[in-house]
């Protein structure tokens, strides 16, 4: 069973980022995008991190795609982009490289070590198992104990990021803009 | 077990606060509440400190050694420092009269600052101040103190030219601050030293390994003499000492605060701290720490005779009195030292706060001749003034008598020329001390009040005589100013009470320190029949000095001239052989070094300079502004390194 | 039974697929997307590896990647919005004046 539910969901990622990548289309992309976010929240419950699994559908699929889908509605970007070209020259050959060698080398690197070879959750005791505390309970006991600070920490980034956006992203003063305008060009 | 003695870190947290919250709101609060917070948070630093002697003595005498743990600060290996407070004897001896002197000085300072543009910059820089100090005290580790020991040093400096406008003031804190620079290497290769040779810089850790490995008499001397020199920097021993007098441009709390009461006793407390290396060094390194005491004591002495400005006479007079305490800690008389240094923090603190009243009241100036017959006019300041200085002058029953008296009892047994000289210094000490009480409070006034010549007279009145003398309107100080005053004046006349030498049973402050000392306190060598002789002669002595002020500044038996000699009135002339020392071979020296610095060091940086623009003109090419081969050129990293990891990992 | 290098390598193929997409593609939406394909990769590795020797800091981590992740979307995105305010259409190869 769960070898079926892991081919699946590895195939709708995969499928998923190869759409991201390739689709000519940045709303296509955004919507493949989803694919692999939905195929990796399940692969999260396959790994028993129930938690995460519901953030990363609540989070990533309902707040940074739509986001992301709104700049695009925003910005009305509907011009195709042209995949067919690329004005760096050596940029696809290059990169292609380093795609092959950043796969390759890791598969190495597992293949040869040991870390890999075992099936997951029996190297030592089931996180399941400690205490008998749900996934939750044991997340937010190590959240609020060892990690409060990094923790209150992201909070600040967050209201930073928020602010900033806004500041970016304000229209500014309309004699501000003619300037700057005639300064571009 | 938890006890009040874990409150310790409440001590140095009052005074940071109120650092903190002065930063961010001082000029919202402005005068006088800026000051009345840092008052505040002195004064909850001193209940806390109470606090923590209470619980201290709650404990048994041998276990009064209490190390409190914050947390890891510097975790590198071998080396590993902690923020943690040692609370024994000692540390809370000095850390109550700190904190109790110092909020007395802050409440003080509400006056006495008053309408001055950086008020509330004034109290930021005091809190600063108290926090490093309890920070030098409290520490359990060499390199806590030496952070409060910069710390305080770097107070002085910012409140030494806290008129920074005026050059002289300017200049005055720049000579501390490079003369500081002296002591603190002292301080900072003796306590690497000290890491090489304990494999610690914690206080418990060295000396308990100290006490079961030994060490060798000529480490111990070594790092003894270099913490002499840190020693000497700070409380203005000779050489070092020449920084003192000109701190006094600073404002008058600081004077009393910092170059009186607190910070200057700090080398007496590392000293007096690191006892067990004292004790374990060769036996003329205490000699060595007792006759710069006492010749800075005697020169100082000397010196504070024939100056004319009222806190330089006070600042000598520091000096002379700071010789006295390392004059106790060479002869091993550790509790006379930190006796004599609890009782001076009354008495000088008082002085230099009635010396403040009294500038003050005198329109800011400082020079006693022009003062005289002020103590009708500022009824409050000369009484308490007239007990501090009885207290100096070592006149029993008050404070100073007692410590003094405990010190030169050591100093004869130690040496009989040493006490001699000691004794001359405390014959001089009354002598100055009286002269100055005199000219400033008795005798004719050398001021004309203002109120007798209103402005329009002042052209026709300049024939007489009487108007070559300047126009001044004594007033006495508002009550935050006189408050501090009678307390402190209370204070040096009862704190002997602390320390009485009749028996065993009454030496509180000696039973108290015991277990900071580890048994290395001096035992005087002749019984009680010898001290009551010594006694007598120190009474006798101080007695004579006032009589002799008394012969010389009212019956004018003698003329001053004669013995305010110039030489002296020059401070030996230390300072020139400095300037022209520095000035002749050492200003060659420099200029030399001024020469190699631009051909050979220049030479290489311009080099290096040429070489990168060289560089950078080339490799500018490769910025393409390109966002996506940036980060190929990343990518590219990424996995070189991973390639790196898996070959070293032996595959 | 599925083991633990099948996830591990499932999350190198999409990391690999991220990474060229972050340089190939010239769109800075997409690029933020490839982004975030990269992230997602590491998160599950990260959760693997906790799994793996039973230790919650790995999902706790996966956390921190998240909250990290959606702020610098934020951020990126008033970006673009920016961007595309001054120069319509404007590409990751259109912004250049950085160029030395």
């Amino acid at each position: 069973m769960e070898t079926a539910v892991f081919i699946v969901c590895a195939a709708i990622v995969l499928a998923g980022a190869l759409g991201v990548v390739l689709a000519r289309n940045a709303v296509h992309a955004a919507l493949s995008l989803v694919g692999t976010l939905f195929g990796m929240a399940v692969l999260f419950l396959n790994l028993e991190a129930h938690f995460l699994a519901a953030v990363q559908i609540i989070v990533y699929a309902g707040a940074i795609v739509v986001l992301f889908l709104f700049v695009i509605m925003l910005l009305g970007v509907d011009r195709l982009e042209d995949l067919s070209v690329e004005p760096i020259t050596g940029q696809r050959v290059l990169a292609a490289i380093v795609g092959l060698g950043t796969f390759g080398l890791a598969v190495v690197f597992l293949l040869t070590s040991d870390i890999g070879a075992r099936s997951v959750g029996t190297l030592t005791r089931d996180i399941t198992d400690i205490g008998q505390y749900s996934n939750l309970r044991q997340i937010a006991d190590v959240l609020f104990t060892d990690y409060v600070y990094a923790f209150e920490a992201t909070a600040a980034l967050l209201t930073i990021s928020v602010v900033g956006a806004v500041v970016m992203s304000r229209r500014m003063a309309r004699g501000d803009e003619a300037q700057e305008a005639a300064e571009d060009d | 077990m938890s006890t009040l003695v874990d409150l310790v870190w409440l001590i140095p947290a009052f005074p940071l606060a109120g650092v903190l919250i002065l930063m961010a709101l001082g000029r919202r609060l402005g005068e006088p509440r800026a000051g009345w917070l840092a008052t505040a948070m002195m004064g909850g630093s001193f209940i806390a400190t109470v606090l923590v002697f209470i619980g201290l003595v709650g404990h048994e005498g041998d276990e009064r050694e209490i190390v409190v743990t914050l947390f890891e600060w510097v975790p590198a290996g071998k080396l590993a420092v902690d923020i943690g407070f040692l609370a024994d004897p000692l540390s809370i001896t000095m850390a109550l009269f700190v904190t109790g002197v110092g909020a007395l000085i802050h409440l003080y300072s509400i006056g006495y600052m008053h309408g001055d543009e950086g008020f509330s910059k004034f109290f930021i820089y005091l809190n600063l101040f108290a926090f490093s100090m309890l920070m030098l005290v409290l520490g359990d580790n060499l390199l806590l103190t030496f952070l409060g020991w910069e710390g305080v040093g770097a107070c002085s400096y910012l409140l030494i030219s806290f008129w920074f406008t005026d050059e002289a003031n300017a200049s005055a804190g720049k000579k501390a601050f490079v003369t500081n620079r002296v002591g603190d290497w002292g301080f900072l290769v003796a306590m690497l030293l000290a890491f090489l040779t304990f494999g610690s810089l914690q206080y418990g850790e060295i000396f308990f390994d100290l006490e079961q490995n030994g060490v060798a008499a000529s480490t111990a001397s070594a790092i003894v003499v270099l913490l002499l020199v840190g020693a000497a920097g700070k409380s203005a021993q000779f050489p070092l000492h020449i920084w003192l007098p000109d701190a006094m441009a600073g404002p008058t709390p600081v004077s009393a605060l910092i170059h009186a009461a607190t910070m200057v006793t700090a080398g007496v407390y590392l000293l007096t701290r690191m006892n067990p290396i004292i004790a374990a060094s060769h036996d003329w390194v205490p000699d060595l720490i007792m006759w710069v005491g006492l010749g800075t004591a005697l020169m100082a002495a000397t010196i504070a005779v024939a100056q004319n400005d009222i806190k330089k006479v006070l600042a000598y007079s520091t000096v002379s009195q700071l010789g006295f305490m390392f004059v106790a800690v060479g002869s091993g008389a550790y509790v006379a030292a930190i006796f004599h240094m609890v009782t001076h923090a009354f008495f000088k603190a008082l002085l230099f706060l009635g010396a403040g009243s009294v500038i003050h009241g005198m329109d800011g100036d400082q020079d006693i001749r022009r003062y005289g017959g002020l103590a009708r006019l500022l009824p409050i300041t000369s009484m308490t003034f007239v007990a501090g200085w009885l207290a100096i002058a070592g006149v029993p029953p008050f404070s100073g008598f007692w410590s003094k008296d405990e010190i030169l009892a050591y100093a004869y047994g130690e040496n009989k020329v040493l006490w001699l000289l000691l004794l001359i210094t405390a014959i001089l000490t009354a002598f100055y001390m009286t002269r100055l009480v005199l000219m400033t409070f008795f005798g004719s006034p050398r001021w004309v009040s203002g109120d007798d010549h209103a402005e329009g007279d002042e052209e026709a009145d300049t024939e007489t005589d009487e108007d070559a003398l300047p126009h001044r309107h004594p007033h006495e100080s508002p009550w935050t100013m006189t408050v501090p005053l009678v307390l402190l004046a209370g204070l040096a006349m009862v704190a002997g009470v602390s320390n009485l030498p009749f028996t065993s049973d009454v030496h509180f402050l000696g039973n108290w320190l015991k277990p900071s000392l580890f048994g290395n306190e001096g035992h005087l060598s002749f019984g009680g029949g010898t001290q009551w002789v010594l006694a007598i002669v120190a009474i006798i002595g101080s007695l004579g000095g006032v009589s002799a002020g008394a012969a010389v500044y009212i019956r004018r038996r003698i003329d001053p001239a004669r013995i305010e000699h110039p030489f002296l009135a020059r401070a030996w002339r230390v300072d020139e052989a400095v300037t022209n020392f520095m000035g002749g071979p050492g200003r060659r020296a420099f200029e030399r070094t001024t020469q190699f610095d631009e051909q050979v060091v220049d030479g290489a940086v311009n080099a290096t300079g040429t070489l990168v623009r060289r560089a950078g003109t080339k490799l500018r090419s490769s910025q393409t502004g390109l966002v996506r081969s940036y980060a190929l050129g990343i990518a590219i990293g990424a996995v070189a390194l991973l390639v790196w990891f898996i070959t070293r990992a032996g595959f | 039974m599925v083991t633990a290098s099948w996830y591990l390598i499932l999350a190198a193929a999409l990391f690999t697929i991220g990474a060229v997409g972050l340089l190939v593609r010239r769109n800075p939406l997409i690029m933020f997307m490839c982004v975030e394909l990269m992230l997602n990769a590491v998160n599950l590795t990260f959760i693997t590896f906790g799994r793996e020797l039973g230790d919650i800091g790995g999902q706790v981590s996966v956390f921190f990647v998240l909250v990290v992740a959606a702020a610098e979307v934020v951020v990126g995105l008033a970006i673009v919005v920016a961007i595309n305010r001054r120069r319509p259409q404007a590409t990751a190869d259109d912004l250049s004046a950085l160029r030395g």
